[in-house]
């Protein structure tokens, strides 16, 4: 068997019905771990004390003949944004580089619940900032199916091991399009729930308006098998939402017949990468053919989402970074006389120049004189943007588009210039900053053989229908294939 | 236009040092970055409220603040925290009881 293939579900049953041990699951993952990873760079740490004895307790609940929790045995990834009880957890930083989190996020602690076997820690974009997983503090991730290319990012490592088959699902945040756009580069499904919808308690933050935390794995049925799990109001996270969490599972497979799905004109113009669009519009027809009505919309503002996103993100950062002063935990540097030395040296340091770039950014959109004119602006905008989904979302129940613009990139290529690096999220930021769901689901191949991806957006809280819509785009390239 | 003033001011504000070579590539960047976020200049936002937060979308549009984020309100009843040692552990100095840092104040 190869346990590169397994979901969710093939797992849970597996271990139930006794065709292997989660013991001996974990034994055969961290194998693949260390022959097949090094070489991508998806780990930063692994967990294998706790994998283990986790591994243990589903084992002698199987052996005890006991009915098994939903992800009993599911050996699973985590962005190493998140905390991880005893665990380091880096953020991608060097600043945190010896950091061992002294709690867990909510998170890990329903999943851990519901039986899944945490196999490690995944390498990210330092503190989520990136689009192509460089901006790690310690190294690259490579693109499982091109390793010349870049996995997308900022969490990089999560795509990477379901692409490789190194974890069967793994967790994700997205404060940008860091779960949908590494998933569409890599060739998985990466789903980004409603702001809300799960709670942040114990997510590294980068942008607390917009972060979110999210599944991937190598179907919609997993990642909705994994949000039924984590989602819910939590009260250490004052913005989750008290709203009862349906059963996700059961709408994958769901009828989409008589469903109105919106196609924004302006995500198909210039610099839309041809076979990314030959292969959204297959499978636009392929939901015309399942019985969606296919209506043209259009999201006005679209066009103005990346330098609004870059305000509001990088303010909100700057503030959110200001805890990295050596004080607490992380990396001290040495040599300082002063306490203000000190701090300067220590961020001077720790932190690598993406992140030096977005802090100094934030910080002159903060500074006073600008405030108003940069911040403020943006937030107005911002509004706009929300307003166009509410205007579409009145005409339609989900909004289709490519999840990218382009196929992954080579490593290296945009490094050196920030700019062509931000518009690699153009399709993906005007979604969270309305704070609505979406997934990345893939639909096919450019002639490259490089994976594309398929956005599909639905109104707040309706995880639901961008599921079932996700899925019949999933099922309709499986049969292509 | 940023200018190496500038630079040098947010820096200070942010406590970053940064070498000569950042300086100049920040004060690229940050011009080229500011540059395309001025188009948000071509939107007329009069009259447009500034969204700060995601609740204010789907939160009901109706009643007093209160009201409206009341899913956000829990009684202030003390619960158990974290225990003193575990919180110090990561300190990168401490005397077992405080952290330690560098003179703050010159005799």
């Amino acid at each position: 068997m190869d346990i590169g293939l397994l979901t969710v579900e093939a797992t849970r049953t597996a271990i139930a019905e006794r065709q292997f041990t989660a013991s001996a699951l974990v034994d055969a993952f961290y194998n693949k771990i260390r022959s097949e990873g090094p070489d991508i760079g998806a780990y930063l740490t692994l967990s294998e004390e706790r994998a283990y004895a986790q591994a243990q307790r589903v084992d002698d609940v199987v052996g005890r003949g006991k009915a098994l929790p939903p992800l009993a045995g599911v050996p699973i990834a985590i962005k190493d944004v998140i905390s991880t009880k005893g665990v380091r957890t880096t953020a991608g930083s060097k600043i945190l580089a010896n950091y061992v989190a002294p709690y867990n996020a909510t998170v890990v602690d329903r999943l851990e619940s519901a039986g899944a076997v945490i196999l490690g820690k995944t390498n990210c974009d330092e503190f989520a900032m990136g689009s192509s997983n460089e901006n790690s503090g310690f190294h690259p991730v490579r693109n499982p199916r091109d390793r010349t290319r870049v996995p997308g990012g900022s969490s990089g490592g999560s795509a990477a091991v379901i692409a490789a088959g190194t974890a069967v699902a793994s967790l994700g945040s997205d404060t940008g399009g860091s779960i949908r756009q590494p998933a569409a580069l890599c060739g998985v499904v990466g789903l980004m729930p409603t702001y809300g919808r799960v709670s942040r308690y114990g997510l590294i933050a980068f942008a607390s308006s917009l972060d979110k935390i999210g599944p991937f794995g190598k179907t919609v049925k997993d990642t909705a098998l994994m949000l039924e799990v984590m989602a819910g109001r939590d009260p250490k996270d004052s913005t989750s939402a008290e709203l009862p969490v349906p059963r996700y599972s059961e709408s994958v497979g769901q009828p989409v017949r008589g469903l109105k799905v919106g196609i924004p004109g302006e995500y198909f113009g210039e610099g839309l990468h041809p076979d990314v669009r030959g292969a959204v519009e297959v499978a636009i027809q392929d939901l015309a053919k399942a019985g969606c009505e296919i209506v043209p919309i259009s999201l006005k503002h679209t066009g103005y989402a990346i330098p609004t996103y870059y305000v509001v993100a990088t303010a909100e950062a700057s503030s959110n970074l200001a805890r990295y002063d050596g004080v607490r935990y992380g990396v001290r540097a040495s040599g300082a006389k002063t306490l203000a030395e000190m701090y300067r040296l220590t961020r001077d340091e720790g932190f690598g120049p993406e992140v030096k770039r977005r802090i100094m950014l934030g910080t002159y959109a903060l500074s006073a004189g600008y405030y108003d004119a940069y911040y403020l602006k943006a937030q107005r905008v911002r509004t706009l943007i929300a307003r166009d989904f509410d205007e579409a979302f009145a005409k339609v129940d989900a909004i289709v588009t490519p999840t990218t613009p382009t196929p992954a990139f080579k490593l290296g290529e945009k490094v050196d210039d920030p700019l062509a690096m931000y518009l690699a999220d153009i399709f993906t930021v005007t979604a969270i900053l309305a704070g609505i769901p979406g997934v990345s689901v893939p639909c096919g191949n450019t002639q490259e053989g490089l994976p594309i991806g398929l956005q599909v957006l639905a109104k707040h809280f309706d995880e639901a229908t961008v599921l079932r819509v996700g899925h019949v785009v999933e099922h309709a390239l499986a049969r292509s294939e | 236009m940023v200018s190496e003033k500038d630079v040098s001011y947010v820096a200070e504000l942010a406590h970053l040092e940064l070498t000569e070579v950042e300086r100049e590539r920040m004060l690229k960047d940050l011009n080229s970055i500011l540059g395309y976020i001025d188009r948000l200049n071509e939107l007329d936002t009069s009259g447009v409220e500034p969204m700060a937060q995601v609740a204010s979308r789907y939160a009901p549009q109706t009643g007093e603040p209160g009201e409206r984020f009341r899913y956000a309100m829990r009684p202030d009843e003390p619960l158990s925290c974290m225990p003193h040692d575990e919180a110090m552990n990561n300190a990168p100095q401490t005397d077992g009881t405080f952290f330690k840092v560098p003179k703050v104040i010159e005799r």
